[in-house]
Formats: C-alpha cells, structure tokens, sequence
C-alpha cells in the first residue's frame, strides 16, 4: 500500500495477470473512483459484459451491435474478420462499447488484468461519458431505446422473411444498404427520436393501411387533369424536393413498395442514423476516451492500485494505440484518430494550463484558463470533429507533428507542396485537415431533385460535384440500379458542377420489375 | 454496474449470417473450391481451408466518390523536406498519401479470401452431385451397432449396478474417513461391561464411555455405502463396419500419358476417394501404376513421380489381383477398382487383360470403373468418330449390362463430375448379392 496526496492508502487491485469477476469489480470501483475524482465524469451505468474471442468477432461483423436482422453481408464480415484474426494479421480490439443506456462494453476473457483495467477506463468511462454528452449523440440517438428498436427490427425482418421469402427480403434490404449513407437525415429534426413509441406508432399506423389497402383506388381517375397543370415549384414543394435523405423519400414516395418494404426501408435507414454520429465524431471520441484512461491509469498507479508492472505493460500499449507513423513509412495508413484525438486533448489541457504567447494569441477563451478538465468536457460535449479541429487544432501541434498540405490536381503532372508548418501554413493546414472530416465535404452531395409523379415518373437526382471529382462508376451503375427496382421507374442521375450548372455525366437506370410488389 | 458473464451464452451468433453469405456466393465458392481442388493432394482434400473469391461477386457498391480525378487534398503528417511551392511528381498506385480516402477498392478484381470449415468445403464440393447408391445402400444395410463396455459412470440404472466397484469404492472411502467398524465398537462394549463388572471407578467409564459415543457418532456419520460410491457399468453403442472398402486405383503411366491425361486421371480418383471415404467408415485406397511393369507405391509416387515406358496393362491388372489375395479377401472386402489409361496397349496383351478381368477381376469386385483419357484437342472437331483404342474394344466385349464394369471416355476436366456422377448413379433396383 501506498499513500496518495490527500495521505489515503489503496490496496492493490491485482498482482500478475490473471484476474476473476471480484477482480473485475474491484478495478471497476477503483476506475470509477478515478473517474470521478480526476475528471468528473458523467456516464450512463455501466454494463460490463466479458466475452470469449469468439463472440467478439461475432458482435464485430454485426456492427457491433448486440443484435441486428439477418443478412449475408455480416456473415461476409465475420468470415474476412475470421481469417484476418486467424491468421494473426490483425488482433481483435480488446473492446467494444455500445452507446446504448446502460452503456454496454465487452471486454475479452483473455485479456489481462491491466488490459480489463485499460478497457474499463477507456470503454466504460471514456466512450461512455461522451455517448451521453456530445451533442450529435444527443440529437441523433436514443440511448434508452436502441436495443429495444433492434430486437423490434430484428423480429420484423424475420417476419417479413418468413412471409414474403428470404430471397425477396434479402433483395430489398441489399438495394437498402446500397443507400445507406444517403439515408440519414443531416440536419437536426423537430423532435427527440423515441425509438420506442416509434416502433408503436409504426405498427398501428401500418394495420391501418393494411386493412384499408385497396388497389382499386389507384384506377380511379380523379385529380390528374388538376395534377398535370401543377408546376414544377408547386409538385416539389408537394414533395418537399430536394431531399437528401434518399431512403426517406423512397420510404415515403415509392409507388410500388408495399407496406412492409417500406418497414425495412425505414429500420435500414434508422440504424444508419444511429451510427451518423459516429462517423463524425471519430477523433473526439477516441481522443475523448484515450485522454480518460490515460489519466485514470495515471492516478491508479499513482496512488498505488497498480503496481510498475503493469503500468509499464500499460504504457506500450498506450503508446502503441497513439502511434502515428509519418507518411513515408510503408504501413501509413492514414491519420490515427487515437494519436490525432489524444494528441489534441494534451494540447488543450496544456493550452489551458500552461500557455505560450503563440497560444494566447490563437486561443484567447481558453488560454491560461486553468481548470482543463471543464474546458475538455464542454469540448466533448459541444463539438464534433471537423469544428474541433477547425478549432483547436495548435499551430504547436502542426509543428510538432510535422503537417503539411498536398494538393492534387489531376489536370496538372505533379502534386504541389500548398501549405506546411510554417506561419503562413497553419492556417490552411487546419482547414484542409477540418475538412477531411467534414461529412458534407467527404461524402457526395446527391439529392432527389425532382419527379414527375403523374408523369413518366422518372426520378431525377443530382450530384453536386466538388473540386471536379466524379462517383465511381460502377458502383454507381449498381446503386442507380437498385435504387431504379426500388422506385419502380427510370431514375437519373445528374452529375452538376455547380458553378456552371453544366452537367458533367449522366447516369440513367431503368426500372426492372424485380422489387416492386 | 453489472458484470455479465456471457461467455457460455451459445456463440455461432454470425453463423446463419455465414450461412447466407455462402449460399449468396455459392456459385463463386464452389468454382474457388475447385479450382482450390486441383492443388491439393487426395489425402487432404477433405481438410477445408482458405480460399479466395472474386471480391467483385461479393462487392457492396455504395454511391461515393472515384478514387482519382479533380482536385483532391491531402493531409500527411511527417514533413522532412519540403517546402510551400515544391512540387513533386505523382507517385504511382497512389502510395503517396491518399490514407484519407475511404473504401477503395471494389473496382479492382482482387480477391475475398476467408476460411471454409471442411463441412462446408465438402458441401460445396459435392454440391452437385449425386452420391450413387450402389455403394450407400449397401453399406447401410450391413453397418451394425455393436455394444460394448465402455468402462463406468456414475449413473445408470439399478441393473447395471457394478456391485464390486461399489464395493471397492465404498470400502476406500471408508479406510480413507477411518470409519470405526462394528468390530472396534464391539470390543469397546465388552470392555465397558468388563470394567463396569468389575467396579472399576467412574471416571476410567466415564473415558470409554465418550470414546464409544465418539465411535458410533463417526459410524452413523460415515455410511457404509455412499451415494459417491455407486458406479454403474457403462456401455456404448459401437458402429461395427461389417463391410470395408477398398479401391485400387490403376493409373497408366507410360510415355504416353500426357501431364493432361494424368490430370484428369487424378482428379477423377480423388473425386472416386472422397466419396468413398465419406460413406464408408474404413476406405483403403491403394495405387498401382504401371507401365510395361506394375508397382504399388504411394500417393506422392503416384501422381508425381515422372515413369515413362511401354505400356501392358495386364501387369496392373495381375499386380491388383496379388495385392487382393494377400490383403484383401473379397469376402470381406467391398472391392472397387478404377483404372484410368489413355487405351494404349501392346498388342499381344490386349487378350490376357480382358481374361483376367473377366475371369478374375469382376467376379470378386463391386464395380470397376474404367476411365480412357483423351488428349485436350480430341474428340475431332468434325463429325468423323475417332478410332477407338486397342484396349477399348478390347474391354468393350466384356462390359456386362448389369452394369458392374463400366467404361467411359473423356476428354476434359469439365467432364470428369458428370462422368464420375454417372457412373456412381445407381442402376436399378435389383442390387447384386456381393462379397460383403
């Protein structure tokens, strides 16, 4: 035993590596206690579930997720993430958390004693504490509900296969996931999502329609004459044209879905929403939960609950996890969102604490400020990635990292040198870096823009290309395709530079009568 | 806080995943596992194993973005030399910092490898075709249950009780506990009698009293026959192959055979293997080759070592008939021969061969399979039949209609599955009594 600051002892929590459930629980109070002492954090309950590697790899190829509907497309996951394991060409992560309340992590059985410490803090505490306070996840997800709406999905999908045959279900929800990151909404909405009553109103809302579904009143003519006089602005306003959210839009506009094609639409596009968040958060949460089981170990070993062993064996692999290899070495791959997170947040608390003049100058608000851990929690709380490193990203941490800017023009033979770590670079460097993780700057802004629905019908959507990169073609031939079966007519898409208005490519699918009901 | 252990909860939660996923790609896979087929040897063919398919048959196309054209910017940590303005030229497979860019990939035609179990290879390996049942059904019918005394168990029902072992157990335990037997406490009532006769005084009773007490305490605690003590008989049911098998595969090897023809030859007795070994409990396989000379050898001799010579098939034909009286009765024996050749044979021997089948040879076998092997660019294109072989019309005068021998040519490896299919289909019903 040793004495910490304020004189109090603490028993050492393992010895070795082995652990059992009463070693577990010890280190969750002890991390608990960090948790709260060190950082004030504010989480929901935990759940800690220990699972053998097996199971790992299963909750891996299902998104994580704790249950989901049938498809082959996990099972593919599962089998490269097997052989990848297998082979030892990759170890599994020792963790995985679901932002669901309780929050649930796994934690491996052959883990050590330190790595069940690590996970703990990283997991239970670090991901944890901004699942429920970052505000897209605020927004976006229903923590209470998730598990509840999946095991709901999950049943429906079975149902529906049950009903209606595995292959047409299997069809459906693949032109689903073709789509599916064109079926989040972007922009927050009206109300808080309650996954629950959703799942109730879903239901009586489709009995409805159900029993009052007649063909017959699609014959009856009526209203088209007045339809046809309807101008463009008028139909899409009906439409609520442009819509980005493609999912949504077939969900509610698809001629030829049936009810409960429309159902599975609707679950495909929910668990995207779910995960739309973490998409954009990627580099705060991780940095988020590093920054926290960096200090939680730190004041564990600290006040002696950890012995040096395992705090060295925790120090490789911290410092494996922040590594971050430059961009000439062989296995680059990439900004390491731990390293970039992590790095960040040490910045922060250093802006906060102990600042030079450069960082008075850039970061006036937090500069000197002290009280690091309350300007770190409003950060998690308040930003996601692209604002975040738009924001706080130091020129120090240019500098230290090394970062420069290159930018590649197709038109020209060489890639040009636009900015590095000088004065007139950081800047530039910040806002090219804030915009790899800019959603709306990565991923292709495609929209519904029109549709003729007492005409041919045809759907026209638009691509706004940025800086003059095209789709992938053929992967777009396929979507387009899938996308034709859904809708049930020809669809069209326009590739627009948005300056001129000049259409760059065309892409045209016609409609096969494979989905429609 | 909870702490769930959920690692006895039934894993396998991905497994109908998987299932979907195999029967999604099943056309690819099972073109994978055959082409996996032609590298492997016979003996582990039924081993699963890693295999690769076209990632474009599995591909998921999202809409996104191409990987290359326009302008693009990139971001890379770890600047060494350069500065505002330079300009360096493109570096090719885009290694040179496009780590930002997601999923790529999925245009290119590289491969999905991931690992079959050895059920699943053999699933998708014999997918298409139909196991004969000449074969099945006959070993069906003679595969008998036979029970057997396999040690004890701790339950069981009353008649099977295995008294003596009770009894052992029973009497270990109790020397083991120091349980008092009637015999000390006997002996300790007649003391205390004695004694108490004899006046002696209370307290020397008082002692032996106790110690008796402390006796019959222990005996009642320390039963004589413990529930633990009870061991049962156990048995076990044993499935007891009535019939065996065993194939000798006949491989031509002379000068001339090509590399395509030994091919086709392997690949037909490795299909004829795992069938066999997949209904059969005890499959020997032994291999022949001959050329002017028959030995046998072993699996690796036998595909892979290069032979070349004249050819006299009869030497095969003896050599197997030797190897059947030494090793094999057919009384005991399921007995299949397959012989592959390209039909070439000396002149003179052409008669023997067809006597010793004949007389010999299908009498004691279950089937014998002959499979010609022709050069890839045979048959002739045009209408004209090509010539049969030597041995060919020779075989041809003794195939029987019952169907037992039977003889067929091919030219590809695409026709070795229906070739081997119809020959292994069962022919009606009328099933011959045979050596088993």
């Amino acid at each position: 035993m040793k004495a910490d600051r304020t004189g109090h002892t603490h028993p050492l929590l393992f010895s070795g590596t082995d652990w059992d459930f009463d070693t577990i629980r010890r280190i969750y109070d002890a991390v608990e206690e960090a948790a709260r002492d060190e950082l004030g954090l504010d989480t929901y309950p935990n759940q800690i579930e220990v699972i053998t590697t097996e199971q790992m790899l299963d909750a891996y190829s299902s998104t994580g997720m704790p249950q989901l509907y049938k498809h082959w497309s996990f099972g593919k996951q599962f089998a490269h993430h097997e052989l990848v394991y297998r082979k030892g060409m990759r170890g599994l992560a020792y963790e995985l958390v679901i932002n669901s309340d309780p929050c649930i992590s796994y934690v491996m059985e052959e883990n050590t004693a330190m790595m069940q410490t690590l996970v703990i803090a990283h997991a239970a505490f670090g991901h944890n504490h901004f699942f429920k306070n970052n505000y897209l996840f605020r927004q976006w997800t229903d923590a209470e509900g998730i598990r509840d709406y999946l095991e709901f999905a999950k049943g429906y999908v079975a149902a529906c296969e049950e009903r209606h045959g595995q292959a047409a279900v299997e069809q459906l929800i693949d032109a689903a996931h073709s789509l599916m990151n064109q079926g989040v909404h972007r922009y927050p909405r009206r109300q808080r999502l309650d996954l629950k009553a959703e799942e109730q109103r879903e239901a009586e809302r489709h009995a409805y329609q159900e029993r009052f579904y007649n063909d017959l009143w699609r014959t009856v003519p009526t209203g088209t004459q007045q339809a046809s006089r309807q101008n463009e602005d008028k139909r899409r306003a009906l439409l609520e044209l442009p819509e980005e959210n493609i999912l949504y839009f077939l969900e509610k506009t698809a001629p030829k879905l049936a009810p409960w094609q429309r159902e599975i639409l609707r679950i495909v596009r929910h668990v995207a929403q779910y995960f739309y968040p973490q998409s954009q958060t990627k580099v705060m949460n991780e940095g988020c939960a590093t920054y926290c089981h960096y200090r939680i170990m730190t004041r564990l070993h600290k006040q002696g609950s950890i012995n040096d062993g395992a705090f060295l064996e925790f120090l490789q692999s911290h410092t494996n996890v922040v590594a971050q290899p430059t961009f000439d070495t062989p296995y680059y791959n990439g900004i390491n969102p731990y390293a970039l997170g992590f790095a960040m947040m040490e910045d922060i608390a250093r802006i906060c604490n102990v600042p030079s003049d450069e960082d008075r100058e850039w970061f006036p608000d937090i500069a000197g400020k002290g009280d690091a851990d309350n300007v770190l929690k409003h950060i998690w709380a308040n930003y996601r990635d692209e604002s975040f490193i738009a924001q706080f990203l130091s020129p120090r941490l240019i500098r230290e990292w090394r970062i420069f800017h290159v930018a590649d023009d197709a038109s020209k033979n060489a890639l040009e040198i636009a900015a590095i770590h000088d004065e007139r670079g950081y800047r530039r460097i910040r806002r090219a870096l804030a915009r790899q993780y800019d959603i709306a700057w990565q991923q292709a802004d495609i929209q519904v823009v029109d549709v003729d629905l007492a005409g041919d019908r045809h759907l026209i959507l638009q691509h706004e290309v940025i800086n003059g990169i095209l789709l992938a073609e053929s992967d777009t031939t396929q979507v387009l395709q899938n996308l034709a079966s859904l809708w049930g007519y020809n669809v069209i898409l326009r590739e627009v530079d948005p300056a001129t208005g000049k259409v760059l490519k065309e892409h045209v699918a016609r409609a096969t009568p494979a989905i429609a009901a | 806080m909870y702490i769930i252990d959920r690692r006895l909860n039934p894993g396998g939660k991905s497994f109908a995943n998987r299932q979907r996923f195999l029967r999604r790609a099943k056309a690819l896979v099972q073109r994978a596992v055959r082409d996996n087929f032609k590298s492997r040897s016979i003996k582990d063919l039924d081993q699963g194993g890693e295999i690769g398919i076209m990632r474009q048959g599995v591909h998921e196309p999202t809409l996104r973005r191409a990987a290359s054209g326009g302008q693009r910017d990139h971001v890379l940590p770890g600047n060494k030399e350069y500065l505002e303005g330079d300009t360096i030229p493109r570096p090719s497979g885009g290694s040179g910092g496009s780590g930002s860019q997601p999923g790529q990939g999925g245009d290119g035609e590289d491969e999905f490898r991931f690992v079959l179990t050895k059920e699943e290879y053999l699933d998708l390996f014999l997918d298409d075709l139909e196991l004969p049942d000449l074969a099945k059904r006959r070993l069906m019918d003679t595969e008998a249950k036979e029970i057997q005394r396999a040690g004890y168990s701790t339950t069981g029902s009353p008649a099977s009780l295995a008294i003596a072992r009770t009894m052992r157990l029973s009497l270990a335990r109790r020397l083991a506990l120091r349980r008092p037997s009637a015999a000390e406490i006997l002996k300790l009532d007649s003391e205390i009698e004695r004694l108490e006769r004899e006046g002696a005084p209370e307290s020397e009773l008082v002692a032996l009293r106790e110690e008796r007490e402390r006796l019959v305490r222990r005996n009642r605690r320390i039963s004589y026959i413990d529930p633990i003590d009870l061991r049962y008989r156990r048995y076990e049911a044993n499935p007891k192959p009535v019939a065996q098998a065993v194939m000798f595969c006949l491989m031509d090897v002379s000068g001339s055979m090509s590399e395509h023809m030994k091919d086709l030859a392997k690949r037909f007795f490795a299909l004829l293997h795992l069938f066999l070994t997949r209904c059969y409990n005890h499959v020997d396989i032994v291999f022949i080759r001959h050329t002017d000379r028959a030995e046998e050898v072993d699996e690796q001799t036998f595909f892979y070592s290069t032979e070349t010579g004249g050819t006299i098939v009869s030497t095969a034909l003896e050599e197997m008939l030797i190897i059947m009286r030494q090793r094999y009765n057919p009384a005991d024996w399921n007995i299949y021969v397959a012989q592959a050749s390209d039909g070439d044979n000396m002149g003179s021997d052409s008669a023997k061969a067809a006597g010793l089948l004949h007389d010999q040879i299908l009498p004691a076998c279950q089937y014998f399979a002959y499979l010609e092997v022709g050069r890839e660019e045979d048959p002739m294109p045009t209408g004209t039949a090509p010539r049969p072989s030597d041995l060919w019309r020779t075989y041809e005068t003794i195939a029987t209609p019952e169907g037992h021998f039977v003889m067929r040519k091919v030219w590809h490896r695409r026709e070795i599955y229906p070739v081997f299919r119809e020959l292994f289909r069962r022919r009606g019903t009328n099933v011959r009594g045979g050596a088993a």
